[in-house]
């Protein structure tokens, strides 16, 4: 199984590329020039994200390292009892909207701690799947653009999220039981 | 919102570290993660050019308008304020896709270029229009279908069954990504 959608995976990129240029062959574009036009807008995204990602990875690396992530996490002990969220994983829900790399180590953390078939296990690394960095990636897609007041964006997100880890404790609780 | 969320996340991590004495930290987070994130943009730089001359491509032999076309009822239905036929809704079903096979940096490079088609619908720079707030929830709410790098790591810590998270994943993912839809459409009106 696993391999099946390791081979689905990996062909999804070079098949969009593929779609792309055959199409634009087909329609007679001037491929390699049309390309270069549109690279060269590349660097351009790529130097005005830079000041963003320093600010976002410089908050979330003091929040983090100095262990104030984890005290905060003690906040979510009572709410997460409510749903039979397992405390173990409390930190990887507050870790999560934060930091991608940081959540995936938590993850690799905890399967080797608890066992990869523990209900523990299971739960996260069905969270894992089942969320994106929220800070992180608002503060790219709107820093990029230009948009300071980013209205209801990240409210909507923190509900998704918690949606997500709701249903990964609850769907993991009845599937795993 | 951000400027409230970045001084608070500094202020209370040197406080923290204050009070752990270890102060010494702080100096070690900016000078490494600093230096992470300008790697990171440059890395992004490669595949973010790639994407952009590809989707350059794609603009000028129809495809986007083509793709956008089919895509159209769904798109329609989530974001009804884009215009049939615009370069935003091809970049967001690219990024969608990039996002559902696990390409992390090329789907980076698609939303980013999402985000510039869908500020060149909005009227007022510096507010998030309802488009852009819906956009990032569904692109923050819906990852992998496949979640390789979990499933690495099962197998790895030598699960019997590395794949038996991937039905209860996209469950939850799908769950998340409802929720986000809908509590973006409740709050979207000013």
């Amino acid at each position: 199984m696993y391999r099946v959608f390791n081979v689905i995976s990996l062909i999804s990129i070079p098949l969009m590329i593929t779609i792309i240029l055959l199409h634009g062959y087909i329609k007679g574009v001037r491929l390699y020039d049309t390309f270069i036009e549109g690279a060269s807008d590349g660097f351009k995204t790529a130097l005005r994200i830079m000041p963003y990602l320093i600010a976002i990875f410089v908050a979330i690396g003091i929040f983090k390292e100095s262990g104030a992530l984890n005290m905060f996490s003690n906040l979510l002990l009572i709410p997460g009892r409510l749903i039979g969220l397992p405390r173990e994983i409390i930190p990887l829900v507050m870790l999560k909207p934060i930091s991608g790399s940081g959540s995936l180590a938590m993850v690799k953390d905890l399967i080797y701690s608890y066992g990869p078939d523990s209900l523990i296990g299971r739960i996260a690394s069905t969270m894992m799947g089942s969320s994106e960095t929220i800070f992180y990636t608002m503060a790219i897609y709107f820093g990029t653009i230009g948009v300071k007041k980013s209205r209801h964006t990240l409210i909507c997100a923190l509900i998704a999220h918690l949606g997500g880890v709701v249903a990964s404790v609850v769907v993991c609780s009845i599937i795993f039981n | 919102m951000i400027n409230a969320i970045w001084f608070f996340m500094i202020v209370i991590g040197i406080i923290f570290a204050i009070m752990d004495g270890r102060l010494d930290l702080i100096n070690e987070v900016i000078l490494e993660d600093t230096g992470e994130a300008v790697a990171f943009a440059i890395g992004l730089t490669g595949i973010m050019a790639t994407w952009l001359g590809l989707m350059k491509i794609a603009e000028k032999s129809g495809l986007i308008k083509a793709v956008g076309k089919v895509m159209r009822p769904l798109i329609k239905f989530i974001f009804p304020e884009i215009p049939k036929e615009h370069p935003a809704n091809t970049a967001i079903v690219m990024n969608i896709v990039a996002n559902m096979f696990g390409a992390g940096n090329s789907a980076t490079a698609l939303g980013l270029k999402a985000m510039e088609e869908l500020q060149k619908l909005n009227s007022r720079k510096e507010v998030a229009t309802n488009a852009m707030a819906m956009f990032l929830v569904v692109n923050m709410s819906s990852v992998q279908l496949i979640p390789l790098t979990v499933l690495k790591i099962r197998a790895d810590a030598g699960s019997e069954n590395p794949t038996e998270i991937i039905a209860t994943t996209l469950i939850a993912t799908g769950i998340s990504t409802i929720v986000g839809i809908v509590s973006c459409k409740l709050m979207e009106k000013e």
